[in-house]
C-alpha cells in the first residue's frame, strides 16, 4: 500500500507492507535511524516519536496509521540542514547536565521533553518525571535529564516554534 | 581550546576539589562536556542495528519453547521453501562444521544450536537468513520441531538431590549437575573464631536472577569475504579484541583475517561481555550465503536467553562479640550457574571476586565457599555491573551487618564505624588474601550521615513509628575491587588481563589516542582525551580517541569490571608519560640544552631559570617529525605504545544511605531520599562520575524493589519482557544527592580507582536494609529482593518467602 507523511517537514510517499511498523518505516524505509527500537512490548519509549506534535512509541503504531500525518524524529529537532544547524535547547540541555550516557534512549526522551516544554513551557520536576515516565534509560538514572529538561526551560531563547520547523 | 564548562554547582556538590576541577584549568581533568554528545543529541550514533551493508540478509533464531527436551526432529522443508528465505542452520549442519558447540569462557561447553536436547528455555535450535526481518521471523514459524519433554531442574537447592535430571549428559563423567566447589580463607581458624564468639547471627541471603537489560540488545552483522578470507564482525561488544582472539581459536579463520568492529554501544552492563549463539550463527549465515548478515535479539530473546546475573543463594553467618566488634564472617554459597557454565570471569575465580565478602571490616578470620550448579535456565552469571560478584559479597556483607546491629540492639552506622579498617592500616591484607590499595572509610560515612541528617531522621522515625507509620533507614559502606588484573593472577581464556594503549602526537601538535577498552556510554572518547591533555597539556578538544575497531587499536581485554580507567587509563597515562620523555630530550636538542635542565609545565618545556627559553608540545611535535638534529636513540615522531599490567586492583568505597517510606495499606516501598558519597581516588571528569553512580543507585534501586528473572516449576520464564522485568522509571527513584572524599590509589599512575560499578554494588544493600528497618516493628529481620508490594506484604503478615 502507498503511504504519505510528512517527515521533518519534508512530504515522503512510499509504498508499504500494510503491517510495516512506522518504526522501521522510519529506519529502514526511510534510513531515520535516530529513532531507536528497545523492546517488544511498548515499554521503553526509545521509539518515541512527534506525531501531530505528540510523543508516540512509533514501535505501536503502523506507518499506515500515519499516513497523511506530521512525523518528527530527533533528526528534526535541530533547527536548519541535517547534522548541523542549530541546536533544540532540549539538545542543548542533554549535553550541558549531562543527560545521556549511551545515547540510545536519548531522542526519544528529547522528543518527549520538546512536546511537554511546547504545552508547558515552565514544568516542575514532578510534571517532567511524569512526561517521561513511560520511557526507560538504563544509564543515566534520570535525575540528569530532569536537569537537562530544566536547563531547557530556562533556556527557551533559541526555541524554535514547531511551525518553523516544518515550514 | 577546551572550556571547563561554567555551571553552578548541582545543590548536592560538596566544595570541589581545586587540585582537579579549578576552573582557570583548561586543559586535562575536570568537568568537559563529552566529545560524544553532539552526535547522539542529533540521532547520528552509529549502533549496530543502524548500520546496513549492500546486500544484507537478516537472521532470526528459533528458540526452544521447553525448558528441558530431547530434540526428535527437526523440518526445515516448509521454511526453506519461502521465497525470501536463504538459509535455514540447524544444529546438524553446525555440527558438519565443528560448531555445533562452543567454548564458553568457564571452560565449559555451549550449544550454538542445540543437537541433542534443549536445556533452557529460549535455547538456540534453528537459525533462518531472509532477505528482510519480518520474513526472517515468518520464515520461523515454518519450522517444525518435535520435542520429547524431560524433567525440569529449576530450583538450584534441588539440583544435587540424587533423583535430579542430569542436564549435562553430553559431558563425559557428568552424573549429576555439580558444576565446582570452590573456597577462600581459612576453614579452621574461622571456625574456632566462631566457636568462642559471644553472639553468632546466622541469615540466608538470596541476591536473585536479575539482567543487564541494556536499552539496546546485542547483535551482529557478519561480513565475510570469500576471496580473502577476512570476515569483518560488526558487534554489540564490550571486549572486541578478546572476542576476535577467540572467533579465531573456535572457528578456525585466522586472527589477522578477522576484524571486530563495535559501533556507538547502547548500554552494556556486562550483557555484551559474551560471545552469544546468534553472532556464530550470523557468522555461518555469512559464509554460506555469501552475504553479510544481521542479527539483532529481540527483547524477549535478550531477557530470556542472554547473560543472566547473579543468582546466588548464600548462607551468611558473622561472629562477634557482645559490645559489636566484629570478629569473623563465613559463608557457604549455592551459585546457580544455568544450563551451561558460561561466565566470563578470571579463569582462577570461578566465583568472581567474591571472596571480597568481608568487606570493609578488619576481621581475624573469614571463610567462603561457593558450590557451582547446573539448572535449566538460561546460562551466564558475570553481569549487570557486578565487578565479578563484589556485588554479591557486599550485599551478603552489608546485609548480614544490620542483622547483627538488629541482634545487638546497636545502630547500623555506628556499628560500622566501630569495625572499618582504620586509615593507618592500608595498604590492607584481608583474610581472603586481598590487599586493599587504600582507604580512609570514616570520613566518607561520617558525611554521608552529615549529608543526610542521620540523627535527624532517625527522631523522625521513632516519632512515626510511634504514629504507625513505617519509614525506614538503610545504610551501606561498601569496598570493591576492580581493575583486573595483574596477570601472573588474572586471565580470561588464558589472555592476560591488561591493555594496550597508543598516544600519537601528529606534526601540529594534536594527538590521536588508541584504547583497547570499549565505551556503552561511559564517555571514554572524553575521559581518555583528558588523560592524555592532563599529561602532555593538550586541550581535550585537539585529541581525538580510537576505539572499537581491532584493525586500528592495540590489543586488550575490553571494557567490564570497571576496569577501563584502573586498566586502560593507567596505559594511556604512562604511554602520554613516555612521549612527554621523548619530548623532553627533543626540546632540549632544540634549546641546544640537556634535557635534565627542563622544567616541565603542562604543555611546555623550559629551562630551568629562565621560563622565556621554552617550547611547547606543539613545537617539538613539529620538531620532531621536522628537521631538528635528533638526540642519539630518539626517532623521529612523538609516538608511544604501553601495555599495562597493574601491580594490583583497585579497591573503589563509599557509604550510601537510603530512606523509604513503605505502604503499610498495600506494601509499596517509596524511596523517599538516598545520598551516595563515593571515593574512586582521582576524578577525571567530576561530571562523567556523577553520571556512573546515578546510573548505578537506579540499578539497585531496580533490583531491590523490581527486577527478577523467575521461573515458573516448568521452567518458564516469567521475566521475559518488560511487562514482566520492571525496570525503573523516573517515577521510582528520587533525585539522587552526592558526596565524595578522594583516596588516591597509591599504585596507579594517576590515582584513579575506577567508578563505573560502585552504586550499582552498593545501593542494594542499602535499599533492603531500609526496607527491612521499616518493617522492623513487624519483627522482620530480613527480607529478599525485590521486594515488591506483594512480598513486603507477606512479610508484614510474618510470611517472608524467598524467591524462586
Ligand atoms: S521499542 Fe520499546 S516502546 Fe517502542
Ligand atoms: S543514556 Fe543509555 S539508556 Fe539512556
Amino acid at each position: 500500500m502507498q503511504v504519505t507523511m510528512t517527515v521533518n517537514g519534508t512530504e515522503v510517499t512510499r509504498d508499504v507492507e500494510p503491517r510495516l511498523l512506522l518504526v522501521h518505516f522510519l529506519r529502514e524505509t526511510l534510513g531515520l535511524t535516530g529513532t531507536h527500537w528497545g523492546c517488544d512490548t511498548s515499554n521503553c519509549g526509545t521509539c518515541v516519536v512527534l506525531v501531530d506534535g505528540e510523543p508516540v512509541k512509533s514501535c505501536t503504531a503502523l506507518a499506515a496509521m500515519t499516513d497523511g500525518h506530521e512525523v518528527r524524529t530527533v533528526e528534526g529537532l535541530a533547527q536548519g540542514a541535517a547534522g548541523g544547524g542549530t541546536l533544540d535547547p532540549v539538545q542543548q540541555g542533554f549535553m550541558e547536565e549531562h543527560g545521556l550516557q549511551c545515547g540510545f534512549c536519548t531522542p526519544g526522551m528529547m522528543l518527549t521533553a520538546r512536546a511537554l516544554l511546547d504545552r508547558e513551557p515552565d514544568p516542575d520536576e514532578a510534571t517532567i518525571r511524569e512526561a517521561i515516565s513511560g520511557q526507560i534509560c538504563r544509564c543515566t538514572g534520570y535525575a540528569t535529564i530532569v536537569r537537562s529538561i530544566q536547563w531547557a526551560a530556562a533556556h527557551p531563547a533559541a526555541a524554535p516554534t514547531e511551525q518553523e520547523v516544518v515550514a | 581550546m577546551t572550556t571547563v564548562q561554567e555551571r553552578s554547582p548541582m545543590p548536592q556538590e560538596r566544595e570541589p576539589n581545586p587540585a582537579l576541577t579549578d576552573p582557570s584549568r583548561p586543559i586535562g581533568f575536570g568537568r568537559v562536556q563529552r566529545k560524544e554528545d553532539p552526535r547522539f543529541v542529533r540521532g547520528k550514533g552509529r549502533y549496530l542495528d543502524d548500520v546496513v551493508l549492500p546486500g544484507m540478509l537478516h537472521g532470526a533464531v528459533l528458540r526452544s519453547p521447553m525448558a528441558h527436551a530431547r530434540l526428535v526432529s527437526i523440518d526445515t522443508t516448509e521454511a526453506l521453501a519461502h521465497p525470501k528465505v536463504h538459509a535455514v542452520i540447524t544444529g546438524k549442519d553446525l555440527e558438519g562444521l565443528n560448531l555445533a558447540w562452543a567454548p564458553t569462557l568457564s571452560a565449559d561447553v555451549q550449544a550454538v544450536l542445540a543437537t541433542d536436547k534443549v536445556r533452557f528455555q529460549g535455547q538456540e535450535v534453528a537459525f533462518v537468513v531472509a532477505e528482510d526481518r519480518y520474513s526472517a521471523r515468518d520464515a520461523l514459524e515454518l519450522i517444525d520441531v518435535e520435542y520429547e519433554e524431560l524433567p525440569v531442574v529449576i530450583d538450584a537447592r534441588r539440583a544435587l538431590d540424587p533423583g535430579a535430571a542430569v542436564i549435562r549428559d553430553d559431558k563425559e563423567g557428568q552424573t549429576d549437575n555439580h558444576i565446582f566447589d570452590w573456597e577462600a580463607g581459612d576453614k579452621a581458624e574461622t571456625d574456632a573464631v566462631f566457636a568462642r564468639a559471644d553472639v553468632v547471627v546466622r541469615q540466608e541471603v538470596v541476591y536473585p536472577r536479575v539482567h543487564p537489560a541494556p536499552m539496546e540488545t546485542c547483535g551482529a552483522i557478519a561480513d565475510y569475504d570469500p576471496i580473502d578470507g577476512k570476515l569483518t564482525l560488526y558487534e554489540t561488544t564490550q571486549a572486541p579484541h578478546a572476542h576476535r582472539t577467540l572467533y579465531a581459536m573456535v572457528a578456525g579463520i585466522p586472527e589477522h583475517k578477522i576484524r571486530v568492529i563495535a559501533g556507538d554501544i547502547g548500554g552494556g552492563f556486562g550483557n555484551k561481555v559474551g560471545i552469544y549463539p546468534g553472532y556464530v550463527c550470523a557468522i555461518v549465515g555469512s559464509i554460506v550465503t555469501g552475504k553479510p548478515v544481521k542479527w539483532v535479539e529481540d527483547r524477549s530473546e535478550n531477557l530470556m536467553s542472554t547473560s543472566f546475573a547473579r543468582d546466588y543463594i548464600m548462607k551468611g553467618e558473622v561472629a562477634a562479640t557482645r559490645d559489636g566488634k566484629i570478629l569473623a564472617v563465613r559463608t557457604h554459597v549455592l551459585a546457580d550457574h544455568g544450563a551451561f557454565n558460561a561466565t566470563a570471569q578470571p579463569t582462577k575465580y570461578p566465583a568472581g571476586f567474591f571472596s571480597i565478602f568481608t568487606g570493609s571490616y578488619d576481621l581475624e578470620a573469614a571463610h567462603c565457599s561457593v558450590t557451582g550448579v547446573y539448572t535449566n535456565k538460561a546460562p551466564g552469571g558475570v553481569a549487570y555491573a557486578c565487578s565479578f560478584r563484589v556485588t554479591e559479597a557486599v550485599y551478603l556483607v552489608e546485609r548480614m551487618v544490620d542483622v547483627l546491629a538488629q541482634e545487638l540492639e546497636m545502630d547500623p552506622a555506628e556499628l560500622r564505624l566501630a569495625n572499618f579498617i582504620r586509615p593507618e592500616q592500608f595498604p590492607y591484607k584481608n583474610k581472603t588474601g586481598w590487599e586493599y590499595d587504600s582507604g580512609d572509610y570514616e570520613p566518607a560515612l561520617r558525611m554521608c550521615m552529615e549529608q543526610i541528617g542521620y540523627a535527624d531522621l532517625r527522631r523522625e522515625q521513632a516519632e512515626k513509628r510511634a504514629r504507625g507509620e513505617l519509614m525506614g533507614i538503610g545504610v551501606s559502606f561498601f569496598t570493591e575491587t576492580v581493575g583486573a588484573g595483574p596477570r601472573k593472577h588474572m586471565d580470561i581464556v588464558g589472555l592476560g588481563m591488561n591493555d594496550g594503549a597508543e598516544v600519537r602526537v601528529h606534526p601540529t601538535g594534536k594527538a590521536v589516542v588508541r584504547i583497547s577498552v570499549q565505551t556503552q556510554g561511559q564517555g571514554h572518547e572524553t575521559t581518555f582525551a583528558q588523560i592524555v591533555g592532563e599529561e602532555l597539556g593538550i586541550p581535550t578538544e585537539d585529541i581525538e580517541v580510537v576505539h572499537g575497531d581491532t584493525d586500528q587499536t592495540p590489543f586488550g581485554l575490553g571494557t567490564y569490571g570497571s576496569r577501563s580507567t584502573p586498566v586502560s587509563g593507567g596505559a594511556v597515562a604512562l604511554a602520554a608519560r613516555k612521549v612527554r620523555e621523548k619530548a623532553k630530550a627533543i626540546a632540549a636538542a632544540m634549546l641546544e640544552t640537556r634535557p635534565e635542565d627542563l622544567e616541565w609545565e603542562k604543555g611546555r618545556f623550559y629551562v630551568k631559570g629562565d621560563p622565556s627559553a621554552a617550547k611547547t608540545i606543539s613545537e617539538i611535535a613539529l620538531g620532531a617529525h621536522g628537521t631538528v638534529e635528533l638526540p642519539e636513540g630518539v626517532d623521529g615522531n612523538l609516538d608511544a605504545e604501553v601495555t599495562y599490567d597493574p601491580p594490583n586492583l583497585t579497591f573503589p568505597f563509599g557509604a550510601y544511605i537510603c530512606v523509604v517510606d513503605v505502604d503499610p495499606g498495600t506494601g509499596k516501598v517509596k524511596v523517599r531520599r538516598f545520598v551516595a558519597v563515593d571515593d574512586c581516588g582521582t576524578r577525571i571528569n567530576p561530571m562523567i562520575v556523577e553520571g556512573q553512580i546515578h546510573g548505578g543507585l537506579a540499578d539497585g534501586v531496580g533490583m531491590a524493589l523490581m527486577e527478577f528473572i523467575g521461573f515458573d516449576e516448568q521452567g518458564n520464564c516469567l521475566g521475559g519482557s518488560f511487562m514482566d522485568y520492571l525496570i525503573p522509571t523516573a517515577m521510582e527513584v528520587p533525585d539522587w544527592e552526592t558526596g565524595y572524599t578522594v583516596t588516591p590509589s597509591p599504585h596507579h599512575p594517576i590515582g584513579a580507582k575506577g567508578i563505573g560499578e560502585s552504586a550499582t554494588v552498593g545501593s542494594p544493600p542499602a535499599v533492603v536494609n531500609a526496607v527491612v528497618d521499616a518493617l522492623a516493628p513487624f519483627g522482620v529481620t530480613h527480607l529478599d529482593m525485590p521486594c515488591t508490594p506483594a512480598r513486603v506484604w507477606a512479610a508484614m503478615q510474618g510470611r517472608p518467602t524467598p524467591p524462586i
